[in-house]
């Protein structure tokens, strides 16, 4: 009856957003009564799998072959139905990320299993499995109840906070049997922008508008997200005008980004970009307007030309850091 | 076991895009009802931007190409629904289905849409990353997983090479390339295609398309939305000077605590 939590890691790490999911499930197991059991699909150290424990989980359930150290969504089903069919288990978390996108809507329709894409809240269980969801692109939040036997939840990563605590995961190896369908994905190619920050998953974003007049300006943005490790993001216009690549583009129709704080230089606010944001948990907006409608949603604010004010923000985050080291 | 999908031959390759109704972007969203339900008056509807302007485009690009034979666009919905349908046919498409149900459940609607997906032997089933009003992103993969063929997602370019397909998508903190057989799910985001913009030829050439009404099969949904909230407003902003960004630093550090 454990709860059963899809780990994920990379060059031998465990991803700070799964200790994330696994701390989650080990809230449910408590309150449920019952134990949280992570799986591990891959190659992964002894002792990171065992340090899971430190996150509450009672057991590593690990599948060590190294096909699985990429993403092959059929795969990945086979063996969680096959974690959840042994432990019986009747709860199953992944992460709202690229990965856990590909996989929990496919176990969810094996098992006819109610689904909440991308969970902000823990269940409520006193009016049945109750779970808070951004819709609207975060214009709204839905409470969402999950209605069938068996539940899939997707967390939002950066969304609740680590504990960590003392305990040692056992390691079991799980025994899955693959068909050859489930690698029907061949890997051709990967390419990853070195030093990148993945937008999705920062803590800190320095995000750009057509307030930084054109793409030879972004050289001082980049500076300041240099200084404060921040990744970069724009504004929908930047990106379709080809000053950004786009995958940097947030908003209603771009990526949705919940950082600690986001700082948005020269974009003015337009309802769509505020949705993809508005998770933000400090939102600075420096804006020549006074005007500009960013403002409203904003907690610090600062009216002045963005070519100006950014090296003087950088100049002071130096001079914090080395104060501060 | 006979395959499904095993009819494919080049150029008559048969793709079925899956369209989406929603509030138009610039929407404010309104509750009624003790937050029970969306107030929907004077909402103005749009096709899910990710599905008309990278799926649908992609399918007509492979139309054009020579590549794709056939595109059929997919919606479930009341027949209100059928003047958004009629906005994506404008683009393009030979014909539409629109499954005759309200659906507010990913595996209702994936289980209506695999369904009539089983009855026709698509070779290639294209969706938008996401839906941008319960953005759940679940329908394409779960879709997938009722006709057990693979899933790509958030797909940022697509070439066809005979049976298989070439996929560039998006990973963390970069982009791979991924080769499948056909029939496969792609979710679509940029990059896929170039949207477009309906000409007076194609508003009129919609009037007359196929549009057929199907009867959903029998399926219960397993979530329900029990409440709605609005986001709580900030509290207030402070404003900084422009010329003392120490004074903000230091915020963020004491008081967001941030830094």
């Amino acid at each position: 009856m454990s709860v059963i939590v899809l780990v994920e890691h990379t060059e031998g790490s465990i991803k700070k957003k799964s200790l994330e999911a696994v701390q989650y499930a080990t809230s449910i197991a408590q309150k449920t009564g019952t134990t949280v059991s992570a799986i591990v699909l891959g190659t992964l150290p002894n002792d990171e799998m065992e340090n899971l424990g430190q996150y509450g989980a009672h057991k590593v359930l690990n599948v060590p072959d190294a096909r699985l150290n990429e993403l092959h969504p059929r795969a990945y089903t086979t063996a969680l139905l096959t974690a959840a069919q042994q432990e019986a288990s009747k709860i199953i978390i992944m992460l709202h990320d690229i990965n856990g996108r590909a996989v929990a809507p496919r176990v969810a329709g094996k098992l006819k299993a109610g689904l909440v894409a991308g969970a902000l809240s823990y269940p409520d269980l006193d009016k049945g499995f109750v779970i808070k969801k951004a819709v609207f692109s975060g214009k709204a939040f839905a409470h969402v109840n999950i209605t069938s036997d068996v539940k899939v939840i997707t967390l939002i990563p950066n969304t609740f906070q680590l504990n960590k605590g003392e305990g040692k995961a056992s390691i079991e190896k799980l025994d899955v049997n693959f068909s050859d369908n489930d690698f029907g994905i061949t890997v051709k190619e990967v390419n990853k922008i070195k030093g990148e920050i993945p937008l999705a998953d920062a803590q800190l974003v320095v995000s750009g508008g057509r307030g930084l007049k054109g793409p030879e300006n972004w050289g001082i943005l980049e500076d300041l997200a240099k200084e404060l490790g921040a990744a970069t993001a724009c504004s929908r216009p930047v990106a379709d005008a080809h000053w950004r690549p786009h995958h940097e583009h947030v908003g209603q129709t771009g990526g949705t980004v919940r950082p600690d704080l986001y700082i948005a230089v020269g974009i003015s606010g337009a309802i769509q970009h505020l949705a993809g944001v508005n998770g933000s948990k400090n939102i600075v907006v420096i804006n020549k307007d006074p005007e500009a409608p960013f403002f409203k949603a904003a907690n610090y604010g600062v009216v002045g030309d963005a070519l100006e004010v950014l090296p003087k923000l950088t100049e002071a985050v130096k001079k914090f850091r080395q104060n501060h080291k | 076991m006979v395959s499904l999908f095993g009819r494919f031959r080049g150029g008559y390759m048969k793709i079925l895009v899956c369209i989406s109704q929603v509030p138009d972007t610039s929407t404010k969203i309104v509750l009624k009802d003790d937050n029970t339900a969306i107030n929907n008056q004077g909402t103005t509807y749009i096709v899910n931007p990710y599905d008309e302007w990278y799926a649908l485009v992609c399918a007509l690009e492979l139309k054009e190409s020579g590549t794709a034979s056939d595109i059929h666009l997919i919606t479930v919905g009341k027949a209100d629904v059928e003047p958004v349908i009629r906005k994506a046919l404008a683009l393009g498409g030979d014909e539409a289905i629109r499954i005759d149900a309200d659906s507010n459940d990913p595996f209702q609607t994936a289980t209506y849409i695999a369904e009539y997906a089983k009855s026709v032997s698509y070779d290639l089933i294209l969706c938008g990353k996401e839906s941008i009003d319960y953005n759940n992103g679940a329908v394409g993969a779960m879709l997938a997983g009722l006709l057990d063929i693979d899933y790509i997602g958030f797909a940022t370019d697509i070439q066809i090479n005979g049976s298989s397909v070439i996929v560039k998508r998006e990973i963390e903190g970069g982009e791979e390339t991924d080769a499948c057989s056909l029939p496969v799910v792609i979710a679509c985001q940029k990059g896929v295609a170039e949207a477009r913009i309906p000409n007076m030829r194609g508003i009129m050439a919609a009037r007359t398309r196929p549009l057929k009404a199907v009867t959903p099969v029998a399926v219960d949904p397993v979530t329900e939305i029990l409440a709605y909230e609005l986001p709580p407003a900030k509290a207030g902003i402070k404003l900084i000077e422009a010329d003392n960004m120490d004074e903000l630093v230091a915020l963020l550090h004491t008081e967001a605590k941030v830094l």
